[in-house]
């Protein structure tokens, strides 16, 4: 069957089989930054956003979300940029495979609300499984980010 | 492995029924459960274009399209502020957001799991299934059927006064949950729904006469002794039928007093 959607912007058209997944749908349009997992939708390495709202993309057909919106980490480096070297400095990354899933969360968690809380933090993310770090430092690296821009910000309001 | 061989977005409920009757074809909810299995369907029936994704309020019910997503009935004001939480506290410990933007209240209840968190707390709040052939069945009733080859088109919850809780436990967040328990306390008495027994949640009545005198710790506490008592429990690899029957008695407590504090 024939499929449109929209891919980071751009629109794509393919053929594909009904039960393609849009986590192979992506990655053959190369957006390898989505992983494959667990496959059993629960560990949030495939997240991408469908429409703006996170996903997990092993868990959805491509041709469910032809008419749509997708983005993957390929299409939002601007908007990681400003956060992950601050996870980095806290050595979150590790192995770095679940980090394309933590970094897609963690930008659909800062649009949706701009200053969370720690506990908001863990329970938005809470899908997101990591194998290296114990999750303790991807929590300090948002949280030293969300510190330094709201300070930045205070900065610039009192001029 | 989950395998399609066509899909289809229905175009109307009619014709997402006719397809419905044939024994191969399946209708999609978020279609996490589904991919987890290792079947061969003919034709995936996409419900998505049907306008089933809202949930609509008037005075006297609420009424959720099937295509709703459980991070919708997390996030929706008015059955937050109708439930006093409880319909977010049902929600908010199964997997991940990324989960719940996908996973529908349509396949939940149609499901009917033994794990279902939002079939406890529906059953509670006395919800009814409207089915696109048989109309509205109290969803106590609709559990209780064996599945059967009708669209489930929206739940709808009516409105009444009273207080509700809803607890769950797990052995580590995000898991599957070892006991589910939802309490309304209604004018006309308390509706109890425990699930996760690992069975699928049902209503119990308990012992009401033990709260003819107002719910007090110790009023609670034997209600909840007589719910433990009437409920079926099993084991898994979760937990054991007895541990389940002493965690269903500090759930239902727990909830009553809740009840009576929002009260």
């Amino acid at each position: 069957m024939e499929i449109q959607l929209k891919l980071n912007g751009r629109p794509v058209r393919d053929s594909i089989d009904a039960d393609t997944l849009l986590l192979d749908f992506v990655r053959a349009h190369g957006c390898t930054s989505v992983k494959r997992g667990c496959e059993t939708s629960n560990c949030g390495l495939c997240t991408v956003l469908l429409d703006g709202k996170p996903v997990l993309s092993c868990s959805v057909l491509a041709a469910r979300a032809a008419g749509h919106e997708v983005q993957t980490l390929e299409g939002l480096q601007a908007e990681a940029q400003e956060f992950v070297s601050f996870i980095a400095d806290q050595g979150a990354e590790q192995c770095g495979f679940c980090n394309p899933g933590y970094v897609m969360n963690t930008i659909a968690l800062l649009r949706e609300n701009p200053d969370p809380t720690d506990d908001e933090i863990r329970a938005y993310l809470a899908g997101n499984l990591c194998r290296c770090s114990g999750y303790e430092g991807q929590l300090r690296g948002i949280r030293a980010f969300l510190n330094a821009r709201n300070q930045a910000k205070e900065e610039k309001e009192r001029g | 492995m989950l395998t399609i061989k066509q899909y289809v977005r229905a175009q109307s409920l009619d014709e997402a029924y006719t397809l419905c009757q044939k024994r191969a074809n399946v209708v999609l909810g978020g279609m996490l459960w589904l991919k987890t299995q290792n079947r061969t369907v003919d034709t995936a029936i996409d419900l998505s274009d049907l306008g089933l994704d809202t949930i609509e309020e008037t005075p006297d019910e609420f009424r959720i399209g099937a295509m709703v997503t459980l991070r919708q009935l997390e996030q929706n004001r008015e059955l937050a502020a109708y439930t006093r939480g409880a319909m977010a506290e049902s929600v908010r410990h199964i997997v991940g957001v990324q989960f719940r933007n996908l996973a529908t209240v349509g396949g939940s209840i149609y499901g009917r799991f033994g794990f279902s968190d939002v079939l406890t707390l529906f059953l509670a709040l006395d919800a009814a299934v409207e089915l696109h052939h048989g109309g509205r069945v109290p969803l106590a009733e609709y559990a209780a059927r064996p599945y059967e080859r009708d669209i489930l088109t929206h739940i709808v919850v009516p409105k009444q006064p009273g207080t509700v809780a809803y607890l769950a436990q797990r052995n580590i967040s995000t898991d599957f949950p070892v006991l589910t328990c939802a309490v309304a306390v209604r004018q006309d008495g308390v509706r109890c729904a425990v699930g996760a027994r690992p069975m699928k949640a049902q209503l119990y009545q308990g012992n009401p006469a033990l709260l003819a005198g107002g719910i007090t710790p110790e009023t609670a506490e034997a209600f909840a002794g007589s719910v433990a008592a009437e409920a079926a429990f099993g084991s898994n690899l979760r937990a054991g039928a007895d541990y389940r029957r002493a965690i269903c008695k500090v759930l239902v407590r727990r909830a009553l007093l809740a009840c009576k504090e929002d009260a």
